[in-house]
Formats: C-alpha cells, structure tokens, sequence
C-alpha cells in the first residue's frame, strides 16, 4: 500500500474514533435536560426553602427513581430539580414534605439532627385528608432504626448540616402511599418538617444529598438516584 | 568565517584530560551542595510536614531519599551534560567514534554502586516501616507493627492508654466512633496530642481511603475490614481527612476539617458529646461498637423489629428493604 493511501487509511481510522467519542458525549450527556435553579430571595434577613420527597419523579427516563422536588417561590410549583440558591450570611428557614415512606439508615448516627438552629427539627404528620396528626414535635434525633420514621436524609455535609427526614405515619403509608409525583398534601399522608440554619458567610456551591441508601435496584442501594443531580442529591447556591 | 581545526579527543595522540576526574569532580561538588540545601533548607517543609510522629517519619524519609536521589540524578545529567560538550563531533570530523571494548573495572563499579544503593533503599524503607509502626499506614486487621501502648476499655488523659477511633466511611461522608466514651460517634474528629492513638478504618458501603494528611495517617477503608493504623500527634491545630479512594461523584467533596487539641481539652469535648448524644437518645440508637460494617445486613431488621411488623418498609415506594410480609429476603439491600 503507497504511503498516501496508509496515510489516509489512518486519518480515516482517527477521525472515526474522535467521531464515536463525539456522538457518545453529545448522545448521552448532551441530550440530558438542564436542572432547573430555583432562586430563593431573603426578606428581613431570611429565606424560605420549600422541598419534597417522593417515592417517584415524574421524568421521562427514570420514573421509579425516589426524588426531591424544589418549589419555586414565584409560581409555587414544584419544579424536579435539586439545585436552589439562597443568598449568604441568611437564615434558612427550610421546609420539607416528606412523602415517602420509611428506609433505615445504614448509618443510625444520621439520625441525630445537626448543624441546624439548636440542633433540632420540628416534625409534623398528616394523613391522607390532610388531618394534623398530634402536635409538632421538636425533636434532635428521629431513631431510624426504632420504628418506621425516616424516609431520607438532607445533608450538607461542608456545613455539619444533617437531617433525617420524617416519613408519613407508617400505618397510613401502607396503603396510601403517594403515587403521582409531584405530590400533593391531598390525597397521600405526609410529614412536615421544618428547621433553620445559617447560610454560610462565603458564597458558593454546597452540595447537599441524602444519606440513606434510597437507590432501590442497585447494589448496597448506593448509585442511581443518590449520585444524580436532580433526584437525591443536589447543590445549594450561596450567592452575595 | 573561520574554520574550525579542533581535533577529535582521541584523535592525535596528545595528552587526554582526566575526564573521570573531572565529572566526578563536578558532580562531587554538586551533589554536596544540592544535598544540603536539601537537607537544610527544603527538608523542614517537605510534607507532609511533622504535626505527628508518623507525619515526621513520612517528612524523614523523604528528606533521605531525596538527598540519596539527588547524587543520582546529577550524576546522570553531569555525565550526559559533560559528554555533550566534550565528546561532541566538530565540524569537519567524519570519523567514528573509539571501538568499545570491555571494561571490568567499569562494570564492576557500576554494580557496586547500584547494588548498594538498592540495598541502602531496601533496609532503610524496611527499618522505617518497622520501627515506627507502619508509618501511619493502613496494616489491616492484625497488625504486625503496633505502637507502644496499653490497650483499654477507658481513656484518660496521662493514663498511657491508646485512645481507639473508629473511622467509617460511606457515600460522601466520614464519621468517627469512640469505644472508651460509651461509643459516641461524631462528624468531627477530635484528637488528644502525646497520645498514641489507634484507627480502625473501615466503610459502610464501597472504597474509600481515610487520608488524614497532616497527621500521615492513610489506610484503605474497605466495607467489612477492620484497617488499623496508628500515630501520635505532637502538635495541636487543624488537619484535614480527604478521601483518597475514587469512591462516586461526590469524592472530591468528601472532606473535612479536623482538631488536634490538647489531652484535657479533648477529654472534655468528648465528655460532653457523649453527655449530649446519651440525652439525645443517639447512643442507645447506635448499634453495638463492632469493628467492621457489613453492607448487606441491618441486623436491627429482624422481623421482631417494630420497623417491619406494620407493612414492610415502604422507602423507594416500597422496592427497597423490603420487609417479610413483601418477600423472602428480609431487609437484604442487595436484592431489594
């Protein structure tokens, strides 16, 4: 074979190989839709997060994938996404609807409440008619091991934030479970969870995620949903 | 322009310089300075600097290698550098260059040198990693090499025990249990200085690796072995444990900022959380101090467990942990 010809053999083969990478990068991460950011704005020196977790999402591609939701506070829907930002130096006031039911935490330490304002959460249960079940209860650890309480976990880990999440009232989420996400206070048992900590001083991307092992089908129950953005992890934006 | 007329060096029969002593001169006095500005001045800051007794073995070691290397390299280079300028063709000489032929004396140094070089590196590297205990590295679960110390239920300051620390990683998070304070476990780890301290590194779920850099201390932390190590830190202040294993996409992210304080300082911080997690109720929701997590089993999901008695575990829309009453596995994670 004459050199020429080699030499197009080769630049053929070459371009071949950089066309696959091209069309694998642009198929499989080119083609993922952008999160949407939720921003939040302080108003006397405080900011109001609003998030939910659900047994399921309501995407194209991963439906059965457990997944925190953000409301946006302009049009007060919950959009499927898990990146918000919040302004720095700001007390966070975050509420999270907790709609799936109970996983234990391979770690029970996670249990303990910290990092938030007196290292405490209040929690708050509903049934299925959006009936308050007992009092709000503030309380700085939610025993995931002792009863059928904790559904996920909302941490920032760079800031010592832990939080486990109350799930519904066990007995009302065996049958009632919510199934159409986003969901609702109506029509599915809920717990409401409440707490505040200080946004940091220094602007920035903090990631935050969930430490229970929520990702069902997949080995130990790590990968899936709790290594994608969008689902059960996330950043919160620190901005100036 | 005029001509070049030098002569090849071997070419002509005159008097040839000594060429051996020449670079070896060159490199003699190279190799002394480089050695001692090592030593002296680059060594002191060399890392992982010496906050502990292991990270000051690390920053020897190092520091003696180096000023052992440096010789080495530069007689590489003076040897390559010198035949460049000396040996080169000038302009004009179309000859060969000198026939080779055996030369014993040359072979015969050649091996001294590099066998004593291999054999200095071979003990010295084994006499370090015998002497101060494995020099803060992972040595699994039986250690061979053990730091002087007594081994105790308890813990106070000036007793002369090992204080234990429990390291566990999981996806992204480190966290830190204390079997002499009632097993209290923390985000924090918290460290007495002059106290020979013992880690059992493991994990709760993939690989990750316990780098606690400051204090040269790096044991694999792998999910079902108990990973010991042990170091003693000499100076308080701050230092951080990173993940060194690729463990997930949050890796890079897991890390944190850590306290070397001072033996009563730390009796009194661990009194206190172990104080706040006993008021909690966190302590008793802990499990059983144990050495290793295994990642497949939740003990605590029996089916006398109030967990399982109402329906099953319902997290994931009820795919995952599935109790009794939905299958036959029983709370196995693996196959939910």
């Amino acid at each position: 074979m004459s050199v020429p010809a080699r030499a197009a053999g080769l630049i053929i083969a070459f371009l071949v190989v950089v066309g696959l990478g091209v069309f694998v990068a642009v198929y499989y991460i080119g083609s993922q839709s952008q999160l949407t950011t939720v921003h939040y704005q302080a108003s006397g020196g405080q900011v109001n997060v609003m998030l939910q977790e659900d047994p399921q999402n309501d995407s194209a591609t991963k439906p059965d994938w457990v997944s925190y939701y953000v409301q946006d506070p302009a049009t007060k829907q919950w959009e499927h996404t898990t990146l918000f930002s919040v302004p720095a130096n700001t007390t966070v006031n975050v509420t999270i609807y907790g709609y799936d039911g109970c996983t234990p935490l391979r770690n029970n330490f996670f249990s303990q409440v910290q990092g938030t304002n007196g290292d405490t959460v209040s929690v708050t249960q509903f049934d299925q008619h959006g009936k308050q079940l007992g009092a709000p209860t503030t309380t700085s650890v939610i025993n995931s091991w002792a009863d059928c309480n904790v559904g996920h976990t909302f941490a920032i880990p760079n800031l010592g934030i832990y939080v486990p999440v109350a799930s519904p009232n066990a007995q009302l989420s065996a049958n009632n479970l919510c199934g159409s996400s986003p969901c609702t206070t109506q029509g599915n048992p809920y717990s409401q969870e409440t707490f505040s900590f200080k946004s940091p001083a220094r602007t920035g991307v903090y990631r935050w995620q969930c430490l229970v092992p929520c990702g069902g089908g997949y080995l130990d129950g790590n990968s899936g949903p709790m290594q994608t953005l969008g689902y059960m992890m996330g950043e919160m934006d620190v901005v100036s | 322009m005029s001509e070049t007329t030098a002569e090849p060096a071997v070419v002509g029969g005159g008097r040839q310089p000594r060429h051996w002593l020449r670079m070896i001169s060159i490199w003699f006095v190279l190799a002394l300075v480089a050695d001692l500005v090592t030593w002296f001045i680059w060594y002191p800051h060399m890392p992982p600097g010496d906050m502990s007794q292991s990270a000051h073995d690390q920053q020897f070691d190092i520091g003696v290698l180096a000023i052992t290397g440096i010789p080495v390299v530069l007689a590489v280079l003076i040897y390559f550098i010198y035949s460049l300028i000396v040996f080169r063709a000038r302009p004009g000489d179309d000859l060969d260059g000198p026939p080779l032929h055996g030369n014993n004396k040359l072979a015969t140094g050649w091996i001294a040198i590099t066998a004593i070089l291999v054999m200095w590196c071979f003990g010295f590297g084994t006499y370090e990693l015998v002497v101060p205990a494995g020099a803060g590295s992972g040595e699994g679960p039986s250690p061979i090499w053990q730091l002087a110390g007594k081994t105790s239920s308890t813990w106070t300051p000036g007793s002369g025990n090992m204080l234990q620390v429990q390291v566990i990683g999981q996806q992204w998070a480190w966290t830190f249990r204390y079997p002499q304070f009632g097993g209290m476990e923390t985000s924090t780890l918290y460290l007495p200085v002059d106290t020979p301290i013992t880690f059992h590194v493991t994990s709760l779920d993939v690989i990750h690796e316990f780098w606690a850099y400051e204090i040269g201390v790096k044991a694999d932390a792998n999910p079902g072995v108990d990973n010991v190590a042990y170091t003693t830190i000499h100076q308080t202040g701050i230092f951080q444990v990173r993940c060194n294993e690729l463990c997930g996409i949050w890796h890079g992210a897991m890390f944190t900022y850590n306290h070397a304080v001072s033996p009563t300082a730390f009796q009194s911080w661990a009194q206190g959380v172990q104080q706040k997690e006993h008021a909690d109720g966190l302590l008793t929701a802990l499990p059983p101090y144990a050495l290793t997590y295994d990642p497949t089993v939740l003990p605590e999901l029996t089916d006398s467990n109030n967990l399982n008695k109402v329906d099953g575990i319902t997290g994931a829309n009820g795919y995952y942990y599935p109790g009794p009453q939905a299958g036959t596995n029983n709370g196995d994670p693996v196959s939910p």
